[in-house]
C-alpha cells in the first residue's frame, strides 16, 4: 500500500487531473509564455521580446497603483466583510436577550433579518454596481439626498467623482453585496454548535462578548477560513473587476484612484491591443494570488475541534 | 497524523490550495489564445459596370455593427439593398455593443467578418490593426464609381477630411468613417433667450453669460465628468482658434513641448476659470455622459461640450421646445489666430474591412451602397446625424440640433480642425489626458500649470513607448 500510494490516488484522479491540466495549468503556461512576446491580441503573429514587458511593468505607475489597490482590497475586504458577517450572524442566532424556554436565541425578528441580508446575494453584481452608481450620483443620487435630509449637507461629495472617496465607495458596494452570503454561511455553522455549550457558559455568567470569542469564533474557525479564501478570490478577481469597471470614472477612477489589477489587465488586452503586456500583469496577479494562498493556508493551520 | 500518509484532509487541502490559486487568474489569462491565420477567400466575381468591385454574386456576406447611439436599423436597410442587388448572396448582419470582446477572437483565429463598424467604448485599436496588417486597403472602393453617378468616383462624393482620416502612413486608406460628427459647444436656444443672451464669441462674453446664468440659479457648464475626454470636444478647437491648427498638430505629433504652448496654456486657464468662478454644475465630476446630458436638458446648465450624436442620444430627455443648438467654441480674444467658427468636425463610426475577410469585395460593395445618397439620407433621417457623403440633406427636414450643425459647418468653411490624437493614441487621449489631466483640472484638483506638466509627461511617455505605433502629420 505504502509503495504505490500516489500511483493509486492518481489512478482515480486521472480524468479530473487531465481536465485540470488542459483548462487551468496549460493556459497558465501559455500566459507566461505570451508575457515574453509582443503579441497585440489583434493578430496571430508575434515575436519574442525577452523581459521587455517585465522591465516596462516595473516603471509603470498605473500598474503599481493597481497593485496597491488590489492589495488593499485583499486585506480590507475579507476583514470588514467577515467581521460584519460574524457580528450579524451572532446577533441573529445567539445574541438575543434570554427568553423563556430557550437559553440562547437571536434578536427579535432575526429570521426576517436573515432573509434581508441575503437579498443582495440574489442580485447579480452587475445590477448591484449599476444601482449604486445611481445612488452615488452626486446630484440626484439617494446618498447625497439622504445626507441632505438629515442635515448633513456638508458631508456631500461627488463620491465616485472624487479620488478621495471613490475607492471607499467601491469597497462599500462590495461589502454590501457579499456580507449577506457570509451571514447565512456563518448562521448555518452556528446552528450546528451544540446549545449546551452556550447554556453552560451562560450559567457560569459569561456575557455575549465572552461567549462570542470563547465559544462561537473558535468553533467556527474552519468556516471563517473558507470565507476568508472565498472573499480573497472576490477581491482579486471578477467581482472587483465588475464593480470597478461598471461604477467608476474612466473606468479606473479619477486620477487612477480605483484601478485594480484585473481591470488593468482587461484594458491593456482589450482596449490598447497589448495582450502580451496584459498577460505580464496577469502573471503579477498570479504572484499576488499565490502569496495570498500561502499566507491563508499558513495562518489557518490549526487543530480542528471535533464536536 | 503520520507524516508519510496522504490522508483525505491533506489531499483536499492541497487541491484546495491549487484551486484557490487558479480561480481568479484563470478567466483573465486563459481568455488569450491565438490561432493560426489561413487564407480562404471567396472567388472574385466579374467586374462589370454594375459591379465595379467585382463582387462574387453568390458569396455570403457577414457584417458586424456596433449597436450604440445610432442603432442598427440603418445598416439593416442598406443590407436589404445589397440583398436586392445580389439575390443569391446570403447576408448576415449581427450587432453588439462589445465589438472587441466579440471580434478579437475572430481576428486571432483568422476568420473575421467582412465588414465591421469598429465603434463604441470597445473599439479595437486602429493603430494596432493597421500596424499588424489586419485591414484591407479601401482604395479600390474610393476609386470605384459612386452608386448615384457612374461618372463620379466615391472619393469625390465625400466630405472634406474623411479620406485622410482613413490613412495612417502613406496612401492606403484603411478606414471608412461613415458618420460625420460635428463637435462643439451645445446649448439650448430657449435657455439663452430666457437669459436675454447671445451665444458668446469671446471668452469675456462667455464668462458674462455664465455670470448671468448663475444669478438665475443656473450653472454655466456641465460635462461628462466620468468621461472627461468629452472636454476636448470644445477645448481642442478652442486651442486651435487661439494659436492656429499647428497647436493641435504638435499635440498629435507628441512633440516635447506640445503641452507647453502658449495657446494650450491660455485655453486651459480659461476653462479653469469656469471652475474657479463656480460656473460648472455642482457634482459634475460624478456624472456620466447621460447624466450630464440630462441635467443639461433639464436646464440645470447652459453649455455642454459634446458631439452631434447627442441629439439622438438625449432624445428621450430633451424637452420639445429645447431648440438644441451647436456652436463653434468661443474664442479667447481678438488676438486669436483663427476666426470665430473654427470647428472640430470629423468622421465617426469607423467601418473596416478586415484583411482576412472571406468576402472583402462584398464588404466594400456594402460600403459603396451605404455611401450612396439614398442610404445616406436614410441614415440622417433615422439617427439625425450627417454621413461622410457630402450632401444628402436636401429635402429633409432636419431636427434643430443637426440643422445647426450643418449651419456651423457652413460657417466654419475651411476652418475645420481634426485632432488625430483621438484615433491615433486612444489610451493617451481618453485615460491619461482626458481622465487624469483634464478631469482633475475641471474638478479643481489640479491647476492648469500642473495639468500642462502632467499632460506633457504622459505625451513624452507615449512618444518613448516602443509598444505604441507612432504617427505624424505630414
Amino acid at each position: 500500500m505504502e509503495h504505490g500510494k500516489y500511483r493509486f490516488i492518481v489512478g482515480f484522479l486521472i480524468v479530473p487531473l487531465t481536465i485540470y491540466a488542459v483548462f487551468v495549468i496549460w493556459p497558465f503556461a501559455q500566459s507566461i509564455y505570451y508575457s515574453f512576446t509582443d503579441w497585440t491580441g489583434l493578430s496571430p503573429d508575434f515575436k519574442m521580446v525577452g523581459f521587455d514587458n517585465y522591465i516596462k511593468l516595473f516603471s509603470d505607475e498605473v500598474f503599481w497603483k493597481s497593485l496597491q489597490h488590489s492589495l488593499l482590497f485583499l486585506v480590507l475586504l475579507p476583514l470588514v466583510t467577515i467581521s460584519l458577517a460574524l457580528f450579524f450572524a451572532f446577533m441573529i442566532n445567539v445574541g438575543g436577550r434570554r427568553r423563556k424556554n430557550s437559553a440562547v436565541s437571536g434578536v427579535r425578528g432575526s429570521s426576517f433579518y436573515k432573509i434581508v441580508y441575503f437579498f443582495p446575494q440574489v442580485l447579480s453584481i452587475a445590477i448591484v454596481a449599476l444601482l449604486f452608481r445611481f445612488a452615488y450620483n452626486p446630484r440626484s443620487g439617494s446618498l447625497n439626498a439622504a445626507l441632505d435630509a438629515v442635515g448633513l449637507s456638508s458631508l456631500k461629495t461627488a463620491w465616485l467623482g472624487d479620488p478621495e472617496t471613490a475607492l471607499w465607495a467601491v469597497m462599500g458596494v462590495m461589502v454590501w453585496s457579499t456580507v449577506g452570503f457570509f451571514v447565512v454561511l456563518f448562521s448555518a455553522a452556528m446552528t450546528s454548535i451544540p446549545r449546551d455549550y452556550y447554556e453552560a457558559a451562560l450559567l457560569d455568567g459569561a456575557d455575549r462578548i465572552t461567549t462570542f470569542f470563547r465559544i462561537t469564533l473558535p468553533l467556527l474557525w474552519d468556516t471563517v477560513q473558507s470565507g476568508w479564501i472565498y472573499m480573497g478570490i472576490l477581491a482579486l478577481g471578477a467581482e472587483a473587476f465588475a464593480v470597478v469597471q461598471i461604477m467608476t470614472t474612466g473606468p479606473g477612477g479619477p486620477a487612477y484612484s480605483t484601478t485594480v489589477l484585473p481591470l488593468y489587465v482587461y484594458l491593456k488586452a482589450f482596449r490598447d491591443g497589448q495582450a502580451a503586456y496584459a498577460t505580464t500583469i496577469g502573471v503579477a496577479l498570479l504572484v499576488v494570488t499565490l502569496a495570498f494562498a500561502a499566507v491563508v493556508l499558513k495562518l489557518g493551520r490549526r487543530e480542528r475541534l471535533e464536536y | 497524523m503520520g507524516s508519510t500518509n496522504v490522508n483525505r484532509r491533506d489531499l483536499i487541502k492541497r487541491s484546495a490550495a491549487v484551486g484557490l490559486v487558479a480561480a481568479p487568474g484563470m478567466g483573465l489569462l486563459s481568455a488569450c489564445a491565438s490561432g493560426s491565420g489561413e487564407d480562404n477567400k471567396v472567388e472574385k466575381g466579374k467586374k462589370t459596370k454594375d459591379n465595379p468591385l467585382g463582387v462574387n454574386k453568390s458569396a455570403a456576406l457577414e457584417i458586424y455593427i456596433f449597436d450604440g447611439g445610432f442603432g442598427t436599423k440603418y445598416a439593416q436597410d442598406a443590407q436589404a439593398v445589397y440583398e436586392k442587388n445580389f439575390p443569391k448572396a446570403k447576408t448576415k448582419l449581427k450587432s453588439t455593443q462589445k465589438i472587441q470582446s466579440v471580434l478579437q477572437p475572430r481576428f486571432n483565429g483568422g476568420t473575421p467578418p467582412d465588414l465591421i463598424d469598429n465603434s463604441g467604448a470597445e473599439q479595437m485599436d486602429m493603430g494596432v490593426l493597421v500596424g499588424k496588417k489586419q485591414l484591407t486597403d479601401l482604395t479600390d472602393l474610393l476609386n470605384a464609381p459612386s452608386i448615384d453617378d457612374p461618372n463620379k468616383k466615391v472619393r469625390d462624393t465625400l466630405r472634406p477630411g474623411v479620406v485622410e482620416m482613413g490613412q495612417f502612413d502613406g496612401n492606403p486608406v484603411w478606414i471608412m468613417y461613415y458618420a460625420y460628427t460635428v463637435y462643439g459647444v451645445w446649448y439650448s436656444q430657449k435657455a439663452l433667450d430666457k437669459l436675454d443672451a447671445e451665444y458668446p464669441e469671446t471668452w469675456d462674453d462667455m464668462l458674462a453669460v455664465c455670470a448671468k446664468a448663475k444669478k438665475k440659479g443656473m450653472a454655466g457648464w456641465t460635462y461628462a465628468g466620468k468621461h472627461p475626454y468629452y472636454l476636448p470636444f470644445s477645448l481642442y478647437a478652442f486651442m486651435a482658434k487661439i494659436g492656429g491648427p499647428k497647436v493641435l498638430e504638435s499635440i498629435d505629433n507628441l512633440e516635447p513641448d506640445a503641452w507647453k504652448q502658449p495657446a494650450v496654456k491660455a485655453a486651459l486657464e480659461a476653462y479653469y476659470e469656469l471652475y474657479k468662478k463656480g460656473y460648472v454644475l455642482d457634482g459634475t465630476p460624478g456624472l456620466d455622459h447621460i447624466e450630464s446630458q440630462t441635467a443639461w436638458n433639464e436646464g440645470k446648465a447652459l453649455f455642454i461640450p459634446n458631439g452631434s450624436w447627442v441629439e439622438n442620444e438625449a432624445k428621450k430627455t430633451t424637452p420639445k421646445d429645447f431648440e438644441m443648438r451647436v456652436a463653434a467654441p468661443s474664442g479667447l480674444d481678438s488676438g486669436d489666430q483663427m476666426p470665430f467658427g473654427t470647428l472640430w468636425a470629423s468622421g465617426g463610426e469607423p467601418f473596416i474591412v478586415p484583411a482576412k475577410a472571406k468576402n472583402p469585395a462584398g464588404g466594400m460593395e456594402q460600403l459603396r451602397i451605404m455611401l450612396g445618397e439614398a442610404s445616406s439620407k436614410n441614415f440622417t433621417k433615422q439617427v439625425s446625424s450627417l454621413t461622410s457623403f457630402d450632401g444628402g440633406t436636401d429635402g429633409l427636414t432636419l431636427p434643430p440640433g443637426l440643422k445647426s450643425a450643418v449651419d456651423a459647418l457652413d460657417k466654419a468653411g475651411k476652418n475645420i480642425v481634426n485632432p488625430r490624437i483621438q484615433d491615433w493614441y486612444v489610451a493617451l487621449q481618453k485615460e491619461k489626458i482626458g481622465v487624469a489631466c483634464l478631469g482633475e483640472m475641471m474638478a479643481g484638483r489640479m491647476t492648469p500649470a500642473e495639468t500642462m506638466k502632467k499632460a506633457q509627461k504622459y505625451t513624452d511617455e507615449a512618444r518613448e513607448d516602443d509598444s505604441i505605433t507612432h504617427y505624424k502629420h505630414n
